[in-house]
């Protein structure tokens, strides 16, 4: 049956990570650009990420039948210095023409600083005029309540962009509401600790629905897990749920969100081959 | 609680029954792990202790018999505040709990 991951950080993962995902499933990839775990000395740093992401790592996936799609962006955890978030803003325009660029992202809050704030603005005015689709991160922890709001709140006030080209990430039950009644997509990320589990990526979708609605692993370079949408799906099985709804929450919704970029190439889906039960 | 879109097609009995021993381990966990903080040599050094009255306060909300226990206790642990930060120089990760400004502040 297949898949599709909005947002993995596939960098920071194995060779074996690809064999695994496509042998459950995974058709198509998308990867926002975000932090490496520690602060890039220059904006140089960035000139080299983004090469790996638009000319390295497609080619990585390609080899396991994967189609790989990326965003690029100052990602909120260094946008506290402007200076170098300025820097790196300025040679996002060149990136924004490789075939595999689908939009702007992951920008956000980490902090919910006025630096960050600042930032998150200049980059919502780029994807503006540039007319691309953008993928929110959103704060972890005690600071995600603020920062989502305080993100929902920057792309209303300074930005034209549809809030149906725009998905906010990380969305837990405090905060999935807001999101989806200002008209954004909501991303659930099934993330060890920080973020949510496969059980409770279910439990929302029960709760609040799956239209604009993606599921994602979010899967990078901490402790973390690239098959959890497979798992996710054996999740919904196990509760008795249909096989148009499990469809929908991991393979519809992203195609139809990643869509908003005319770059992306819908892949096409296998359903789940059923074996007849022993006689 | 709002009312399921998407519905459990799971009875009250099967999901207690298929989740009730993992939750009872994660219970049995906690239990250690408050016990093990209680018991920490290190008495004199509160900083942190912010972190565990929050968790002990969240707690209580399992069984107030309020329901919507998910996004209340995310909240109870969210910051009340709406202003952006002055500024984030040094900062990178989150607690896990907001910590109150004062002893009069409650989150």
């Amino acid at each position: 049956m297949s898949y599709i991951d909005p947002h993995i950080h596939m960098v920071s993962r194995t060779t074996d990570d690809y064999q695994n995902m496509a042998q459950a499933g995974c058709v198509a990839i998308s990867e926002p650009a975000f932090w490496a775990g520690f602060d890039r000395t220059s904006a140089r740093g960035f000139y080299d990420y983004f090469r790996h992401l638009t000319v390295q790592e497609p080619r990585r996936a390609a080899a396991y039948g994967i189609r790989h799609y990326t965003w690029v962006c100052i990602n909120p955890k260094e946008a506290e210095d402007l200076v170098l978030s300025r820097e790196v803003i300025a040679m996002i325009p060149e990136f924004l023409g490789a075939p595999n660029v689908i939009g702007i992202g992951e920008v956000g809050l980490n902090k919910n600083s006025k630096n960050e704030v600042t930032i998150l603005e200049e980059q919502l005015a780029l994807a503006d005029k540039y007319d691309q689709p953008v993928i929110v991160h959103t704060p972890h922890l005690e600071d995600k309540r603020k920062g989502t709001r305080l993100i929902m709140d920057a792309i209303r006030h300074s930005s034209r962009i549809d809030p149906k080209r725009v998905l906010i990430d990380h969305v837990e039950e405090h905060t999935i509401r807001d999101v989806l009644d200002r008209g954004f997509w909501a991303g659930i990320s099934m993330y060890p600790n920080v973020k949510g589990s496969p059980e409770r990526g279910v439990d929302l979708i029960e709760n609040f629905g799956a239209e604009r609605v993606c599921m994602n692993s979010s899967s990078d370079w901490g402790a973390s897990d690239p098959l959890v949408i497979p798992k996710a799906r054996v999740e919904f099985r196990r509760r008795r749920h249909s096989e148009d709804l499990i469809k929908r929450c991991t393979f519809t919704n992203a195609l139809e969100f990643l869509s908003n970029s005319p770059k992306f190439e819908a892949p096409k889906y296998e359903a789940p081959r059923l074996e007849a039960p022993h006689k | 609680m709002p009312s399921s879109i998407n519905p459990c097609p799971l009875t009250r009995t099967e999901i207690i029954t298929s989740n009730f021993i993992a939750n009872r381990t994660r219970m049995v966990e906690l239990a250690a792990y408050l016990d093990r903080v209680e018991r920490a040599a290190s008495g004199e050094d509160r900083n942190r202790d912010f972190l565990i009255e929050a968790l002990v306060s969240a707690l209580a909300m399992l069984v107030d018999g309020k329901g919507n226990r998910t996004q209340r206790v995310l909240e109870r642990l969210s910051d009340p505040t709406i202003e952006p930060l002055v500024s984030a120089a040094g900062m990178k990760g989150a607690d896990g709990a907001y910590r109150p400004k004062s002893k009069e502040e409650k989150p």
